[in-house]
């Protein structure tokens, strides 16, 4: 067997204007979990790349199973055992699970597809490695963690000794990143290596055997779980000492903002998903929706934002009744909305900074006049934002795709808490981007609530729920499982009623 | 040149360059020479004033069939319809041109090119309402209704309509009254003015105006033009009966200036050439001004480019369908001409397809 499964040497990589892989020397052994840890534009993502055979790099040496090797694109990875799973699945949805795993490297039998003999190897293939599936199963009906360990089985079937996993977990819910990671320590007992690519600190403890945390382009440390903790990480990670917990007042609630009384609400696929949820939320607190993802939380969060028709009950804001208003009547209201999904709806990402500072405020004064945009107040506007919530761009005339997740986020947020909220909606805010951006996020959401606004607070992310919220409420099965106050509420107590289970 | 205009262009222009070159080849297939067939080509286009008015002239529809598409795209949509809301058009603004008589020409000029429009608006408008409001997709709706719009226009010019003058036995309109003539301005043709006129008015709708904005986002992003507060299906809808009009104020141009009256088969293709200005002018609505103008040159010079270097003049279609696909597979310009991709000038190519 080979002493070094997949390694970099001395790689440099420098696209215009960015040295975005400066000198980095990382491997990996047989049998071992190796964590590359940085935030956004680290130089993960390009690292990996080169790996992969996407990118050469312009000096520095790839070594796969104890030889240099020069890349040319990914299928020579493939074919030397490199496997990928992309953080944003490469998968055909409509096709079922088999297809999926042989697709491009189909068994075939008088040059058609020998589906029977595909469908065997999986099944053998998913037994062998503990990863159970329905291989009749349509991709599209799966849950994402388990589309997710179909992007694993077609690596292990092309064969991979070496699995990239680039931020695996952001997808995932607690639960099924946990079982993930077990999944992976399992997998590492038949001698695969694998390259583990994320920024949450408490995953790169729990499962790495060596961690190699990359700063601007370089990197800056390596360690292991024994020699150091989550702070130690976050320091190497930022550059400076970070506050992981939020430090909150106690909060002061007054009048009730958001009244749901008895809401129903479907999904897109017509099944209910929010079954006669009711609640409310108070001038100056943070109500935390907690569950596990598919609960109901999205399409609750639609219809109070009026992207999605209730089936009946009513939602009032500040006592007037908004149950079928449009977003825009909603917007008007006071109400601010930090989307689940950025790409999907918070930006527009060929837009500048500028167009999408004004996304939800276009129409209104200042910023146009008789239907028509005034271009100096809407750039003066982004200007404002970009500064005070400390986007890094070069400028607000680029477009939003060219920013990382976590300076988008930033911008959505900006564009958000522009105005005087009375309400604020925040599903997901600090999915898939770095410390400092979801430390800076959640000051600012606590900002507005101790201006007065209610926040009703959605998210996957346990450690961010228990640390935002004054009370908190479990989703389970589109249904409210209980409201706890934040002092009553620990990981455990919350988790169990997640699961649907009440004592 | 600012760099960011020259990488806009490069691509058109290069695709136009390549048309050319491997139409040379057929040229030179057919035993012909061509820098004769070039030069004929040029010199019957632009030689001299007719033949520079005669350009413009058949730029005119080009101009308004190229807007069709391209205020369309901005949106997401992918409008098949130009030729049918091209003739209608072109038979109501002849309509309202013949059937009334005695107003005088400011009052019933523009009554004839916004009768035009309004056919086109509401023929486009269909195709946008029924995606709007039961997802039918506009590609399928918009070539449906061409053949209604075809067949309506037949009809109407054989039957109700038709001109009984003398013994035509022709599917046409009588002549326009004079009131209703598009007249020229010294040698320029008025239509041609209306077409840059409407065409930068276009541009300042979509770049300028909250409503272009609307439009863009829809294009661009569906459900964040949602997340925004902005009512998508009108969106669609709306944006389709403006394509529309602008195909069908096209079509009254070329009734009330050009022909004169409708006849039945004379625009025909006019619709669908809209598509290749728009891609050309990779659905800018001012870049749609050069691209209508280049076309409508090869047109209007290619009879004599027959005449004097003796070349069938389906080479410009050909030649056309060349420019065409390298437009629309500009990753083989790229390569020629070892040029960076850059993802913010890819064209959303029918981003509609595939999508309810």
């Amino acid at each position: 067997m080979s002493e070094v499964l997949l390694a970099a040497r001395n790689v440099t990589k420098q696209f215009p204007g960015v040295l975005a892989n400066d000198d980095i020397s990382a491997q990996l052994r047989p049998g071992r979990i190796l964590a590359l840890l940085g935030e956004n534009g680290a130089g993960k993502s390009t690292l990996v790349n080169i790996l992969f055979g996407m990118y050469r790099p312009d000096s520095g040496e790839v070594v796969i199973k104890d030889e240099i090797v020069d890349l040319h694109g990914p299928d020579d990875a493939i074919s030397r055992g490199i496997g990928m799973v992309h953080q944003h699945f490469q998968l055909v949805p409509p096709m079922r699970v088999v297809e999926n795993i042989v697709l491009g490297a189909e068994p075939s039998k008088r040059g058609l597809v020998d589906l029977a003999e595909a469908r065997s190897r999986v099944v053998e293939l998913s037994q062998r490695y503990g990863l159970e599936i329905d291989p009749d199963a349509l991709v599209e009906d799966l849950p994402v963690g388990m589309q997710q360990r179909v992007e694993i089985l077609k690596a292990l079937y092309r064969e991979a000794d070496v699995l990239i996993l680039d931020e695996p977990t952001g997808v995932l819910t607690p639960q099924e990143a946990d079982h993930l990671l077990g999944v992976l320590r399992e997998l590492t007992a038949t001698g695969l290596g694998i390259v583990f690519i994320t920024h949450k600190l408490r995953e790169v403890l729990a499962i790495a055997d060596d961690i190699v945390v990359l700063r601007n382009g370089r990197v800056v440390g390596e360690t292991t779980p024994a020699e150091t903790n989550e702070s130690g990480l976050a320091e190497m990670m930022v550059g400076r000492s970070v506050v992981l917990r939020v430090e909150k007042s106690a909060a002061q609630p007054a009048d009730v903002v958001l009244a749901v009384d008895e809401l129903e609400v479907n999904d897109d696929r017509g099944h209910l998903a929010v079954d006669g949820l009711s609640f409310e939320v108070r001038a100056g607190e943070v109500l935390g929706i907690a569950g596990v993802e598919g609960n109901g939380q999205r399409e609750l969060v639609e219809a109070v934002t009026g992207l999605r028709h209730p089936l009946s009950g009513t939602m009032r804001i500040n006592g007037e009744e908004v149950t079928n208003g449009s977003a825009r009547d909603i917007s008007k209201k006071g109400v601010a909305h930090i989307p689940e999904d950025r790409e999907k709806h918070g930006v527009i990402s060929v837009y500048s900074l500028a167009e999408n500072s004004v996304l939800n405020r276009y129409h209104r004064s200042p910023f146009s006049l008789r239907g028509v945009l005034r271009r100096d107040v809407i750039d003066r506007h982004a200007e404002d934002v970009v500064e005070e919530f400390d986007v890094r761009t070069p400028s607000i005339a680029v477009a939003a795709s060219s920013l990382s997740g976590g300076n988008k986020q930033k911008l959505i947020v900006g564009r958000e808490f522009s105005d005087d909220i009375k309400l604020l909606i925040a599903a997901q805010p600090t999915r898939g981007i770095d410390i400092g951006a979801i430390e800076f996020i959640h000051r600012r959401i606590l900002e507005q609530r101790d201006k007065g606004a209610a926040v009703l607070l959605v998210s996957a992310e346990l450690d961010e729920i228990l640390g935002l919220s004054d009370r908190i409420a479990v989703l389970y099965d589109g249904k409210l499982m209980d409201v706890l106050d934040a002092q009553d509420a620990d990981r455990e107590r919350v988790g169990l009623l997640m699961a649907g289970i009440t004592q | 040149m600012s760099r960011s205009l020259l990488r806009t262009v490069a691509i058109p222009l290069a695709a136009v360059v390549f048309g050319l070159l491997i139409g040379a080849v057929l040229i030179l297939s057919q035993n012909a020479s061509p820098t004769a067939a070039y030069s004929a080509l040029v010199v019957g286009g632009l030689g001299d004033a007719d033949s520079f008015l005669r350009t413009l002239q058949k730029a005119t529809p080009l101009i308004f069939g190229g807007l069709a598409v391209a205020f369309a795209f901005k949106a997401g949509m992918f409008n098949i319809g130009g030729q049918g809301q091209l003739l209608v058009g072109a038979v109501f603004a002849a309509g309202v041109g013949f059937g009334i008589d005695g107003l005088p020409i400011f009052v019933h000029l523009p009554a004839a090119l916004v009768a035009g429009a309004l056919a086109g608006a509401v023929w486009g408008g269909i195709a946008g309402a029924l995606k709007a409001t039961t997802g039918a997709h506009e590609v399928i709706v918009t070539i449906m209704l061409n053949f209604v719009a075809g067949n309506l226009t037949d009809w109407l010019s054989a039957n109700p309509w038709k001109d009984n003058s003398g013994n035509n036995i022709v599917a046409r309109t009588p002549l326009v009254e004079d009131s209703a003539t598009i007249p020229t301005m010294g040698a320029v043709p008025v239509g041609f003015i209306l077409a840059i006129v409407v065409a930068v008015g276009c541009w300042f709708v979509l770049e300028r105006t909250t409503y272009g904005f609307e439009v863009r986002s829809v294009g661009h992003n569906r459900n964040a033009a949602q997340y925004s507060g902005i009512k998508v299906g009108w969106i669609m809808a709306s944006t389709m009966a403006v394509a529309g009009m602008l195909a069908g104020l096209g079509g009254a141009v070329e009734s009330l200036g050009v022909d004169g009256r409708f006849e039945a088969g004379v625009n025909v293709g006019l619709g669908f050439e809209g598509i290749t200005i728009a891609l050309l002018a990779r659905a800018n609505p001012l870049g749609v001004i050069p691209a209508a103008l280049l076309v409508g040159l090869m047109e209007a010079g290619a009879s004599r480019m027959q005449f004097k270097a003796g070349v069938a003049p389906e080479l410009i279609d050909v030649i056309q369908a060349l420019i065409l696909f390298f437009v629309a597979a500009p990753i083989i310009i790229r390569w020629v001409l070892r040029m960076r991709a850059d993802n913010s000038e890819q064209l959303q190519l029918g981003a509609g397809w595939g999508k309810s």
